[in-house]
């Protein structure tokens, strides 16, 4: 019983896959998956009906690079003075106003982003409107830099003692020793954590469906509406008829985004093992 | 001649220390002005709307006025049938892994399907869930079908927090009860399990707490637009997290109590149980002492 | 480069205290450290050892709520002065750790860590560095082909005598070791031993150990410390030739620890 219960996490890991799969088969066969990965248009409700994926993974791609922009420098740049340079006073605040962020619910991060990023986008850039890839990027950016500054940090804070006494034993400002012995030793783990705040920007949903605007076209900047693959599947998911074209094609999309954050967490992951195996010495 | 060339070499390194330390120093304030912000805007804007009424009463007048007690209701029972699905497996799982599971390649897939298990987007969940519990299973739309989706999304966040507490327990531990002649099985239900209890309970708290606030993997298995006080498991209902997007997305101007005092319901809900909770660990934390 | 020309690198400590927090670890410690010699601080676990030997390099500065009263003067330079840098410091007063602890990179760069960091550049500069540190640290012949390899793949005693060699390559006038070879095998600790011996002809060496007949072998003076009771702090109890506090020491408490009835 209890063994079994270690193998769940593997047994759902697969039925995600295959149920993904299953109900995605119906537009395999009729649309095609290199036509929906690669189409440029998403109409789908014209007749007939075009279901290409690009505006929702350019429209993506510009969400988590944004996001990526904002959370990855002051994330772990943030990192890097909590455990390097903070009191522990300071260390204990910082860390539990962290972890204080880290708790709120995303959803409250898209109202938020609603009530004040969205005007704000709107009137610096003097746009048509709020409602873009920027401002869902940028509240992204802010729901990510919990888990990369804890992640960092922890991977930072894993670096044992010894090195860092080492290394101001011999005449080493404590910047000196931070950039020269203590990121390269957990550049691993810092890795790690953008990697693992990728895999989160590229699959939140709630944010970029209420912030990004999701039109339809192809955003070649980020000051523009654009859609996302979270975002289509949610916002039109419970529109569709169940077992239907269109509700098949969302499940092909589904089963995009999971192959693609599987494989950055997969990254994530094998990196993080390594660096575990590292200390332990 | 040493000192002088050398003084001259540390003054640049201090210097470059300084200048290193004020810019992440700005980073780091920057990050917590952010956090405090957040804080400090979410109960600016909904903590005023917060009354005794307006969490024991139902929504009035199609949701301009009253309050929110049925939609905290189905949360509190998404949450509920949650743990009931996924504490058990998750406990036991994380019992595997610490204390059975052999150091081998079978094993390495196991963590690598827990980790990446924590890694899948919450929609794709939703996707699952349609798919499986309200669809081939037939439960349609309800607080089962909503809770097993949660609980599948929380499981590997409880097998973590359950495998690192019992890793915490000193070996000396389990070896004085083995060497008493006890099985494996009674000295991990007698000795460790009990041990890890504070580490178990806190991490499965937050992840739960974690859990409540979701809002993509209830969209299309549990919620409701409107929904009366679920009478059994198999009903739909309302959640705070999809009550608050969903007012906050109308096309009619949502009455703001209903959108910001919900946020700040859910958000202080979640963090009164976080700092509960990490209290009660602090104080067994000092009871026990490796 | 520098010239290892001084002969200093004496320590004079008055009347010196160390408190973690509100509670005081060290009191009133007045003792010298003569220059070219090794000194052995003995005395039974949490006596304050270590925390009077990291006095000697300010890297009490580091823990946090640490204070240190009294004067501590290297070459008659006050170090806890506000005008003294722990950098310029400890640049002069080199430590090496009871674990090895090297960093993670290859051999050349461990030993070329702190050169490096105080401005040495050019390739034959620091390649000579690097030999004469390694050769002075005795691991020369073991690793000289091998330099471009990573710090881990050595064994532990070559590794200790490695951040030996580091210590060594920023051209200490001091080195302090805190119980360098207790995680050491027999042999590695005869070689750390073999190098000290040679090392204090051009520095002095602090060194913390509890091994008492280690103590006898190679240090030239011993302080022997204690903390007779939780609640006061440890002191000095005497310091003086190693000889002397081994054949006839002068105090009751010392023969006692000495001969292993207590400690
Ligand atoms: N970083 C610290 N913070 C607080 N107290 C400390 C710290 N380091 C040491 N102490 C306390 O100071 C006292 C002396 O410790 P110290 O490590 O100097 O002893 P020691 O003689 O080196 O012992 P050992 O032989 O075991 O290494 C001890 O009571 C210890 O608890
Ligand atoms: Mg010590």
């Amino acid at each position: 019983m209890i063994a079994a219960s270690g193998w769940l996490a593997i047994v759902i890991l697969a039925a995600i896959a295959i149920f993904l799969f299953f109900n995605a088969t119906r537009s395999f066969e009729e649309v095609g998956l290199w036509k929906m990965v690669s189409g440029e248009f998403w109409y789908p409700t014209s007749d007939p009906a075009q279901y290409g994926f690009l505006p929702s993974e350019a429209g993506s791609l510009w969400v988590t690079i944004v996001g990526l922009v904002v959370c990855v420098p002051l994330g772990v740049m943030s990192a890097i003075y909590i455990s390097e340079f903070a009191s522990r006073r300071f260390k204990d605040i910082a860390k539990s106003l962290i972890e204080f962020m880290a708790a709120i619910p995303s959803v409250v991060f898209g109202l938020i982003g609603l009530a004040l990023l969205v005007p704000w986008t709107q009137k610096l850039f003097n746009l048509d409107t709020g409602l873009t890839a920027f401002s869902a990027g940028v509240m992204i950016g802010i729901l990510t830099l919990p888990t990369i500054v804890s992640i960092a940090e922890d991977a930072m804070h894993a670096v044992p003692q010894d090195l860092r006494m080492g290394s101001l034993a011999l005449g080493n400002t404590r910047w000196q020793t931070a950039y020269k012995v203590i990121v390269p030793a957990a550049s691993s783990g810092i890795f790690a954590a953008v990697m693992l705040g990728l895999g989160r920007a590229i699959g939140e949903t709630m944010v970029v469906l209420m912030l990004a605007g999701n039109s339809g076209l192809i955003p070649s900047q980020p000051f523009v509406s654009a859609r996302t693959l979270p975002g289509t599947i949610a916002g039109e998911l419970g529109e569709v008829i169940q077992g239907g074209q269109h509700y098949s094609v969302l499940f092909a999309m589904g089963l995009v985004l999971f192959v693609v954050t599987f494989l950055v967490n997969l990254a994530a992951d094998s990196v993080l093992e390594r660096q575990r195996r590292r200390w332990r010495r | 001649m040493r000192t002088s060339r050398s003084a001259a070499r540390i003054r640049s390194a201090r210097i470059a220390e300084t200048v290193a330390k004020s810019i992440l120093g700005t980073a780091t304030m920057i990050a917590l002005g952010i956090a405090v912000f957040l804080i400090g805007y979410l109960a600016y804007r909904g903590m005023g709307y917060v009354s005794w009424e307006f969490l024991t009463q139902a929504p009035r007048k199609a949701m301009t006025e009253g309050g929110i007690y049925p939609v905290i209701v189905g949360t509190v029972w998404l949450t509920a049938w949650t743990a009931f699905f996924a504490l058990p497996f998750g406990i036991m799982a994380g019992i595997y892994l610490a204390e059975y599971s052999p150091r081998n390649r079978a094993n390495r897939i196991i963590r690598i399907a827990i980790a990446n298990m924590a890694g899948v987007p919450s929609i794709v969940y939703g996707l699952f869930g349609v798919a499986l519990f309200v669809l081939q299973m037939g439960l349609g739309r309800s607080i089962i079908a909503g809770s097993l989706t949660l609980a599948c999304m929380t499981l590997p966040v409880i097998i973590t927090v359950t495998e690192e507490a019992l890793r915490q327990i000193p070996r000396d531990l389990r070896q004085a009860s083995l060497a008493l002649g006890a099985t494996k099985l009674r000295t991990i239900r007698k000795v460790v399990l009990p041990a890890a209890a504070p580490g178990i309970v806190t991490g499965s708290i937050l992840a739960l707490s974690r859990a409540a606030g979701e809002t993509a993997p209830i969209l299309f298995t549990a919620v409701a637009f409107f929904a009366p006080i679920a009478d059994s498991p198999f009903d739909e209902t309302m959640a705070l997290p999809y009550h608050m997007y969903i007012m906050a997305t109308s096309a009619t101007k949502p009455a703001p109590q209903m959108v910001w005092g919900t946020a700040f319901v859910l958000v202080a809900g979640v963090s009164l149980i976080n700092v509960v909770v990490a209290s009660w660990r602090a104080r067994q934390r000092r009871k026990i002492r490796w | 480069m520098v010239e290892r020309t001084q002969t200093d690198g004496a320590f004079e400590l008055v009347d010196v205290s160390v408190s973690y927090g509100n509670e005081m670890a060290v009191g009133g410690v007045t003792m010298s450290i003569p220059e070219h010699a090794v000194t052995a601080l003995i005395g039974p676990s949490g006596c304050g050892k270590s925390t009077l030997l990291r006095c000697l390099n300010r890297m009490n500065d580091e823990l946090g709520d640490v204070t240190v009263d009294g004067t501590i003067l290297l070459d008659g330079q006050d170090i806890y002065a506000r005008t003294m840098d722990p950098v310029e410091l400890r640049i002069r007063v080199g430590q090496v750790f009871q674990k090895p602890n090297p960093f993670p990179m290859s051999i050349y760069d461990n030993v070329a860590y702190g050169p490096r960091t105080h401005g040495l550049r050019g390739k034959a500069e620091l390649d000579a560095v690097v030999e004469e540190s390694l050769k002075r640290a005795a691991l020369w012949n073991e690793v000289k082909d091998a330099l471009k390899k990573h710090a881990f793949e050595l064994s532990g005693g070559q590794q200790q005598r490695l951040c030996i060699a580091r210590a060594l390559a920023t051209e200490p006038e001091v080195l302090l070791m805190d119980e360098p070879a207790s995680a050491l095998d027999p042999i590695s600790t005869q070689q750390i031993e073999d190098t000290i011996a040679e090392l204090k002809e051009s520095v002095t060496i602090v060194i913390v150990t509890h091994n008492m007949q280690q103590a006898a072998r190679i240090s030239d003076r011993t302080a022997f410390m204690l903390r007779e009771s939780m609640d006061r702090p440890a002191t000095l109890i005497e310091i003086g030739e190693t000889r002397m506090m081994f054949t006839n020491p002068g105090d009751k408490r010392t023969e006692a620890y000495i001969t292993g009835r207590f400690g």
